[in-house]
């Protein structure tokens, strides 16, 4: 048995020899390595599956963020008669969207693997779980297998925007979301590993540049199309599409690339989106309001 | 690491870093003091002194301290529960440079008259790091049962404190030491698989050069 997750080559090969899912293989690791059974892992996850699908239902009411920044667009894209996306795809971004701005929103919501980045998962699991009638049992798999999608990239490249800019928040949403959406459409555990290849390699080196340093702009957006992105890549796994750099080394470059993004990218709010003229106006009328609270309190 | 620390947690946003890691330094002061807190004084440094107002620092920071988990919704309104509790409370923004972006001071005196005053720093994913309590330096997370021991610093003190929790045969994962000068007063931070119940605390409080002791419950089961 493999104790420690570090490499989806490992993983792949493991699950592959024993005929079974990544999901499958992630659970029987952790209830060996947590001490528990199965049974108390499935409820744990059962759990953060509910509370995703409430943010994601919360979501699409038309509340607004505290500094007016956020809310009303999941709603919006829900009543729009979608002329170019496929259903799936539809529902996934309203769904990424409704979660991120419900959490934007100071709502309650289960981070996958960030907060930033909640939207992406649930919106794609969702999306699949309506759409192509599978069962709250499969959905919790699906969240095992993203989980060990997760905790590859964790432990060899990281899950912070502090640290790898967006690319490592939404993108290892993204990463972990089409791998799962590989596995809950029939697909091999070899076909999960290309899924997040392919999804790395469209996300590479994207900055995180959020106005006035708050969890909104352009993050709440970014999950919708994050959630795209990761069915785009899903879909090319399922059609037999392989990546030329296998997902270990493309999360290696992930990585590296981290590092040398300049601090400014990095959730500094010095560059990127955060630095433009209106992004600047934005962020000034925010202190502009809040020291006038402050004179108020 | 486990599944749970990338699908989780479950938590109120927008950050987890500035939402979910405020209101985990507020329950940990919380906890650290013992008792249900009357009178806070917050201070809030770096990325915190900055965007506190949208990403709810303050209130998170509040809400902890009133003992809600990091999923509480009432996390919004803290600061009217606040005042329904009782609990006084101050928070104030600095400019200066603590060395880590994400860091706040809070002091908190309790009902019964106790008092503790901690610097603490959100290091991401909801986890936090106290690294100094009522002055003196110290390092945890309080992810694991935790005991802060004072004492004076005097040789033999840690060989007797270890004998106390190996005769309760309550496994130590972490031991750190820290003290600012020699002979004077020191911190011993023990984290333990087991918790230290009462029968240890009252056997520690009970041996030579202890000044006081503090144990907490771990965040995670």
């Amino acid at each position: 048995m493999i104790e420690e997750m570090r490499s989806f080559n490992e993983l792949v090969l493991e699950a592959e020899s024993q005929g079974i899912t990544l999901s499958e293989l992630t659970l029987c690791i952790q209830a060996d390595t947590l001490k528990t059974t199965r049974r108390e892992l499935l409820g744990k996850m059962r759990k953060n599956l509910i509370t995703m699908r409430q943010s994601a239902e919360n979501g699409k009411k038309e509340t607004h963020s505290a500094s007016g920044l956020s809310g009303g667009q999941a709603a919006l894209l829900e009543r729009h008669s979608a002329g170019l996306l496929g259903e799936v795809a539809h529902l996934a971004a309203v769904y990424a969207l409704a979660v991120a701005e419900h959490n934007a929103c100071m709502g309650r919501i289960v981070a996958a693997p960030t907060a930033g980045s909640c939207g992406i998962l649930p919106g794609v699991l969702l999306a699949l779980g309506e759409l192509r009638g599978l069962s709250d049992d499969s959905l919790v798999m699906g969240l095992f297998n993203a989980a060990a999608v997760g905790m590859v990239i964790a432990q060899n490249a990281s899950l912070s925007g502090a640290s790898g800019g967006c690319a490592a928040e939404c993108g290892s949403a993204g990463a972990m979301a089409a791998s799962a959406a590989v596995e809950l459409m029939g697909g091999t555990p070899e076909m999960c590993a290309q899924a997040c290849a392919l999804e790395l390699k469209a996300i590479m080196g994207l900055v995180c540049d959020p106005i006035a340093g708050l969890v909104e702009v352009p993050c709440v957006k970014r999950n919708a199309t994050g959630a795209v992105l990761a069915l785009t890549a899903a879909e090319m796994a399922l059609a037999g599409i392989k990546s030329a750099v296998c997902a270990d080394e493309v999360i290696g470059a992930l990585k590296s690339v981290g590092c040398m993004m300049h601090e400014s990218l990095r959730e500094t709010s010095l560059g990127g989106i955060a630095a433009t003229k209106t992004a600047r106006e934005i962020a000034a009328k925010l202190k502009e309001k809040e020291n006038f609270e402050n004179e108020k309190i | 690491m486990n599944v749970f620390d990338i699908i989780g947690p479950t938590m109120i946003g927008p950050s987890s870093s500035h939402t979910a890691g405020a209101s985990r330094a507020g329950l940990v002061a919380r906890r650290l003091l013992g008792e249900e807190p009357v009178w806070a004084r917050v201070v809030l440094y770096g990325s915190f002194a900055l965007t506190y107002a949208g990403h709810g620092v303050d209130r998170a920071i509040i809400g902890g301290l009133l003992g809600f988990e990091l999923d509480d919704v009432r996390i919004r309104d803290s600061f009217r529960f606040a005042c329904k509790a009782g609990l006084d409370f101050t928070i104030e923004i600095s400019e200066e440079d603590m060395g880590h972006p994400n860091t706040a001071c809070i002091c908190l005196r309790g009902k019964k008259g106790g008092s503790v005053s901690i610097v603490v720093r959100s290091v991401g994913g909801g986890v936090v790091n106290v690294v100094e309590i009522d002055g003196g330096e110290v390092l945890f997370s309080a992810e694991y049962d935790t005991t802060v021991i004072f004492n004076n610093d005097r040789p033999g003190t840690v060989a007797r404190i270890s004998a106390v929790f190996a005769a309760h045969e309550i496994n130590i994962a972490f031991m750190r030491v820290f003290r600012k000068y020699e002979g004077k007063e020191a911190i011993m931070v023990i984290e333990t698989d087991q918790q230290a119940g009462e029968d240890v605390v009252s056997e520690l409080r009970a041996s030579e050069n202890i000044l006081k002791v503090i144990t907490i419950p771990p965040f995670r089961v």
